[in-house]
C-alpha cells in the first residue's frame, strides 16, 4: 500500500482517527508520520493521534468555526475541546455527545459502562446496567445457538425491565 | 514520616517476592471526578482550594494516616522525588496550589488530586499482583465516594476530563524487565502486536519516556465496555505470555551466546565497581544487566529486591536529598559512582556466604 500523502513511499503507519465525527484509516510512510507530528520512538495514545490529527486538519478548513458549539455550563467550546484533547466539564459528555459518541467507540470498540457503579447512584442505573450485561450475554448465547439460555436471559431482562419500569413510576424509590 | 525518612528506604511495593523473574511491579489507576465542579484544569482556583479541601476532609477523618504534600508549598527537589518513586505524576509536580498527594505509609497508595482528573487513585504491589491492587483502589474509592458525589453517567460510566479514560477510568499496568527479549530484538515486533489488541507500551516512568534498563510497563487502552475484573484478567493473560517469551529468549540466550551474556555481566560488574562516573542511564543499564545476571544465576551476591532499590536510588533527586545539597549533573554521575562502589564492595563481603 502506497503512502496517502505523496503516493510514493510504501505505507508503514496505519492509523485510524475521527474528523467530523466518522471514523477514518489514514496510511502513511515513516517521513510523512513524522511530519504531521507523530514520534514514532514514544508510544502514542489513541487519544493524541485522534484528537491531535483531527485538530490540525480542523484548523485548515475555514468554515470550522463558523458554528462553534459550546457547553451550556462550562462554556468549553468544541474547538478548545479539540485543541486540549480534554473536556471542561461533565456536562461536556452531553454537549459534544455527536463526536464524543463516535469517538468513545473508535477508542474502545464500544459505548456502554459495563464496570463499578457507584453506590450514591441508586437502583435504576444499577438496574440497567444489568440489562446491558444480560443483553451482551444473549448476544453471545444467540451467536453459540444456545437458544435455550438465550430464552432464559430474555425473560431476564424482561422482569428487569418491568422493575425499571415501576421505579419510574415510583421516582422517590430512587434517590 | 518526612520524604528524608523515605529516601533511604524502598517502597514496599517494591518487595517483589522470590519467583517474579521479569515482573517488577503491577498497578491500578482510577480516574474520578467529583460532580459539581468543571475538570481540574478548567476549574476556576476556588474551585480546585474547594475540591482540595474537601478531599482534604475525607482524608482527615479516616483511620489510617496518609501523608499529604500540596504543590503548592512543596520544593522543586521534594517533587521531584515523589515522582521518581512513581507517587506523582509529571503533570502534578508542575502544578501549585490546590493540587496535591496524599501518601499511604507504606507507599503502596497515593492519590492525586486535581491532577488530570479531581481524583486519581493509584494502588501499587510488588510482584504480578493485579487484584490485589484493584481491591485496595476498590476499597478506596468506596472511602471516598461515601463523601463525594462522583460524575458517573449509566453509559458511559465514570465520567474523565480526557474521554480516552472514561468507563471503568480504569488504567491497570504491569511493570517487566525484559532484557532477554531486548537482547534477542524481539521487543519491536512484541510492541507492535500488544498495541493491536488494546494494550500500550511504555517506559518505567510512564508516558513518553524512555524504556530505559530494559524496563516495559504494560496497560490497558481500553475503559469502556468491559468490566474491572475482564480488563485485569486479559492483561495478566498477556502479561504471563510476555513471561513465558521472555523466559525462552533467556534459554535462548544461554543456548547461543552463553559466554557472550557472561561477559555482559563481567563486565556490568566491573564498571559498578569501579567506575568514577556514572550517569543515570548508564547505570539503569549496568543495573539491568546485573539482575540478568541474577536471574540467570551468575552472580549471587545481592538480591533482586536490593537492585530494584538502587533503579530508585540511583535517580537525580534522590541522590541530591542523600548529599542534602544542590548537584550539578556532573557531580551528580560522582555521587552516583560512589554509591554504586559502594554497594559492590558491600556486595562482594557477602561474596560466598550463602
Ligand atoms: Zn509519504
Ligand atoms: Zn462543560
Amino acid at each position: 500500500m502506497k503512502c496517502e500523502s505523496c503516493q510514493k513511499e510504501e505505507a508503514t503507519i496505519h492509523l485510524t482517527q475521527v474528523i467530523d465525527g466518522t471514523v477514518k484509516k489514514l496510511n502513511l510512510c515513516q517521513v510523512c508520520a513524522q511530519k504531521n507530528g507523530i514520534d514514532l520512538n514514544s508510544p502514542i495514545s489513541i487519544t493524541d493521534v485522534l484528537l491531535g490529527l483531527g485538530a490540525q486538519m480542523q484548523s485548515t478548513s475555514p468554515s470550522a468555526t463558523e458554528f462553534d458549539l459550546s457547553c451550556s455550563r462550562c462554556q468549553m467550546t468544541r474547538t478548545e475541546f479539540k485543541k486540549r484533547a480534554r473536556l471542561g466539564c461533565p456536562e461536556c459528555y452531553n454537549a459534544f455527545m455527536g463526536e464524543l459518541s463516535s469517538l468513545t467507540k473508535a477508542m474502545h470498540h464500544s459505548g456502554q459502562h459495563m464496570g463499578k457503579i457507584p453506590a450514591r447512584q441508586g437502583n435504576k442505573t444499577r438496574i440497567t446496567a444489568q440489562i446491558a450485561a444480560l443483553q451482551k450475554e444473549l448476544k453471545a448465547s444467540i451467536i453459540k445457538e444456545q437458544y435455550e439460555v438465550a430464552a432464559n436471559l430474555r425473560d431476564k431482562i424482561k422482569a428487569l425491565k418491568e422493575s425499571v419500569q415501576s421505579l419510574e413510576n415510583g421516582e422517590s424509590n430512587d434517590t | 514520616m518526612t520524604l528524608d525518612d523515605m529516601v533511604g528506604r524502598h517502597g514496599s511495593w517494591l518487595e517483589a517476592g522470590t519467583n517474579e523473574g521479569p515482573v517488577i511491579s503491577s498497578r491500578i489507576r482510577l480516574a474520578r471526578n467529583i460532580e459539581e465542579y468543571s475538570f481540574s484544569d478548567w476549574a476556576s482556583e476556588d474551585d480546585k482550594l474547594l475540591i482540595w479541601e474537601r478531599a482534604s476532609s475525607v482524608f482527615e477523618s479516616m483511620e489510617d494516616s496518609f501523608i499529604c504534600w500540596g504543590m503548592g508549598e512543596t520544593s522543586s527537589l521534594d517533587k521531584e522525588i515523589l515522582f521518581e518513586r512513581h507517587l506523582i505524576s509529571q503533570e502534578l509536580a508542575i502544578k501549585e496550589k490546590g493540587c496535591g498527594v496524599f501518601v499511604s505509609p507504606n507507599e503502596c497508595l497515593s492519590i492525586m488530586i486535581n491532577e488530570e482528573d479531581h481524583i486519581r487513585i493509584q494502588s501499587l504491589q510488588p510482584g504480578l499482583n493485579l487484584k490485589a491492587a484493584w481491591l485496595a483502589a476498590d476499597q478506596m474509592d468506596d472511602q471516598l465516594e461515601s463523601e463525594l458525589t462522583y460524575a458517573f453517567s449509566p453509559k458511559l460510566g465514570y465520567l474523565t476530563s480526557c474521554p480516552s479514560n472514561v468507563g471503568t477510568g480504569m488504567r491497570a499496568s504491569v511493570m517487566l524487565h525484559l532484557p532477554g527479549l531486548v537482547l534477542m530484538e524481539e521487543m519491536d515486533p512484541i510492541i507492535n502486536g500488544i498495541s493491536k489488541i488494546g494494550l500500550a507500551v511504555r517506559g518505567m516512568w510512564g508516558e513518553g519516556t524512555e524504556a530505559a534498563g530494559n524496563m516495559f510497563q504494560i496497560s490497558n487502552q481500553i475503559t469502556l465496555g468491559r468490566r474491572e475484573d475482564e480488563i485485569i484478567d486479559h492483561l495478566e493473560q498477556i502479561v504471563l505470555e510476555l513471561i513465558e517469551h521472555e523466559n525462552n529468549a533467556r534459554i535462548r540466550l544461554m543456548n547461543d551466546r552463553a559466554l557472550v551474556i557472561e561477559d555482559h555481566v563481567a563486565r556490568a560488574f566491573g564498571v559498578l565497581s569501579n567506575a568514577r562516573m556514572v550517569t543515570s542511564s548508564e547505570a539503569l543499564n549496568l543495573l539491568s544487566t546485573l539482575r540478568l545476571g541474577l536471574d540467570l544465576d551468575m552472580i549471587n551476591q545481592f538480591s533482586r529486591k536490593e537492585i530494584d532499590t538502587l533503579f530508585i536510588a540511583i535517580q537525580p533527586a534522590h541522590l541530591q536529598k542523600l548529599e542534602n545539597k544542590d548537584l550539578k549533573p556532573e557531580e551528580r554521575d560522582i555521587v552516583r559512582a560512589e554509591m554504586l562502589r559502594n554497594f559492590m564492595d558491600h556486595a562482594t563481603e557477602n561474596d560466598g556466604s550463602d
